[in-house]
């Protein structure tokens, strides 16, 4: 009686653990088997090309490296904004705010993650858009920075809740051995505190990244949806997301422009594959220190 | 052994209040240097925050005030211009679960030394050494400085907390209830270790256990609901108790 209800209790832990890893197969499969003719005709090197033209009536041109340069253009200087306000905030909000200020402050920081990603995309081009072309003198607005900007503002809530997660689960005991030898508050904390929690803050900024990376309704309305290969973060730029989300509902099914498009799922899923990989390396050397 | 029973630290007329609770009331005490002074009583007796008062650790919780004085070396260490890095200094502590950092031991013991300035790479390790032969932890570590200080046993944990507390070169040691999560080896060494600090060191222990007052003291105090009941050369207060709760306390019958 009770091992055939242990067995059974057991069965239905293993299939709920097993079915996101079924899950995470399936699409992998799914995403293969819509994009396997393309190796085939028109050939994988039209990937490699340094134009993304989807539509033509001459020659279709399937290039996804400036969609690749225009993701890494806008997560790079999200990524950028999203460190120091980020890790900074969430290190004011565990070690050094007052319990007031905590509770004025979480309840903002909530807020801003729970508004709609297209309601921060139509902030970002109304308001955000037109000071950043007069900012750098430009003739639109759209670019890979308004985007940046967006982004870090979207995923500047995850970092800090993470972060802080991670700063308050450092144990007091080693907060007061360092006092107790005479540090100071600021020293306690860079020294002591941050170090202790810097696996849970990496984890943090690379959750942050991913989300980033993974983001579409913001970039497609502000970063200009211009498809060239550039590093220039006043540029227009058009990400990997943006292009699946405008295309796709447009293509023919089963066209070479649709395997194009799946093949640019597939590189954003393997560069979000390697970024959860790389976290969890980073994880691991710290955790054996 | 010749004492000069010089006192180290004086407290006169001290309160003391979490919030509205009063912890300690009234409580005035000499504690003579380079002795070892044990404070005993049951849980909750004020014995703890008592210790705490010396290198201003309460003054990280919340919602504390006190009233009276306490004095090291004749000085109000709780005048406003007191510099609370030196005091700590100068005031070592050791806690009642060992705490070593998640860095190297070597980094462990460094560390006081490093925050209050001392950068030169030969001093450090010559720091370091004295401290680690100081507790008593040297040779069993001597060849693993920069593994991670998390893989030593309970008791080498405590004995590298000691040698961190001593690496900034201090005058006085607290110690709360040092060895209450050790096994009985481990307590007899660090019992071993208190011997041999009590020359160079003031050290002031909180304990519970009453026969490691016994072995380790030189004076005791006896703590009983937030006041200080008795004080005195340990014999004397183990053998031939004034107060009548310090004997019920010392031989078992409460607490």
């Amino acid at each position: 009686m009770n091992t055939w209800k242990e067995k059974a209790i057991k069965i239905l832990l293993v299939g709920g653990a097993s079915t996101s890893i079924l899950v995470v197969f399936l699409i992998f499969l799914f995403l293969g088997k819509e994009a396997l003719p393309f190796i085939s005709e028109p050939g994988l090197g039209t990937l490699l090309e340094s134009r993304w033209v989807p539509v033509s009536f001459q020659r279709e041109i399937f290039g996804i490296l400036p969609l690749i340069t225009g993701s890494v253009v806008v997560t790079l200087f999200a990524t950028v904004l999203l460190i120091p306000f980020g890790v900074l905030g969430a290190i004011y909000i565990a070690e050094i705010a007052t319990p007031g200020e905590r509770g004025f402050l979480k309840p903002f920081i909530e807020i801003l993650a729970g508004i709609p990603s297209v309601v921060i995309g139509f902030f970002g081009l109304i308001i955000l858009s037109p000071i950043i072309k007069t900012m750098f003198n430009l003739n639109t607005g759209l670019t890979a920075l308004t985007g940046a900007v967006l982004l870090a503002l979207m995923a500047i809530p995850t970092v800090i809740s993470i972060s802080e997660d991670a700063i308050r689960s450092v144990p007091k005991s080693y907060k007061e051995a360092s006092l107790a030898l005479g540090a100071g508050q600021l020293q306690t904390i860079f020294r002591i505190v941050v170090p202790a929690a810097l696996p849970g803050i990496i984890a943090a900024i690379m959750l942050g990244m991913g989300r980033v990376i993974g983001e579409t309704m913001a970039v497609l309305m502000v970063t200009g949806n211009a498809a060239k290969i550039t590093f220039d973060p006043v540029d227009s730029v058009r990400t990997m997301t943006a292009t699946i989300a405008a295309e796709m509902g447009e293509v023919a099914f089963g066209s070479k422009h649709y395997q194009a498009l799946f093949w640019v799922g597939i590189v954003l899923l393997a560069v979000t594959f390697c970024l959860n990989v790389i976290a969890q390396k980073v994880l691991k050397k710290y955790q054996m220190r | 052994m010749v004492k000069t029973n010089k006192r180290k630290i004086s407290v006169e007329n001290l309160d003391f209040y979490y919030g509205e609770t009063q912890a300690l009331f009234d409580v005035s005490i000499q504690i003579p240097d380079k002795q070892v002074t044990a404070l005993i009583g049951p849980s909750g007796c004020g014995k703890s925050t008592f210790l705490r008062m010396f290198n201003r650790m309460n003054d990280i919780i919340d919602g504390t005030r006190h009233t009276g004085r306490a004095k090291i070396d004749g000085i109000d260490i709780y005048k406003n211009d007191t510099n609370v890095v030196e005091l700590r200094k100068k005031v070592g502590m050791v806690f009642q679960k060992s705490n070593p950092f998640p860095k190297s031991i070597y980094e462990n013991v460094a560390y006081g030394p490093k925050i209050h300035g001392i950068k030169d790479s030969a001093k450090l390790d010559e720091l370091v050494e004295k401290s680690l032969i100081g507790s008593a932890l040297w040779d069993e570590v001597k060849d693993r400085l920069h593994k991670n200080a998390l893989a030593l046993s309970g008791g080498q944990q405590q004995r590298l907390c000691i040698a961190r507390a001593l690496a900034v070169e201090p005058q006085i040691l607290l110690m709360d209830e040092p060895a209450s999560a050790l096994d009985p080896k481990s307590t007899a060494r660090i019992e071993d270790l208190i011997g041999e600090l009590r020359k160079d060191y003031t050290i002031v222990i909180v304990t519970h256990n009453m026969q490691q007052a016994a072995r380790v003291s030189d004076k005791t105090a006896f703590f009983y609901e937030g006041r200080l009941v008795e004080f005195g050369g340990t014999q004397n207060v183990f053998t031939n108790p004034e107060n009548q709760q310090t004997e019920d306390y010392v031989t078992g019958r409460f607490g």
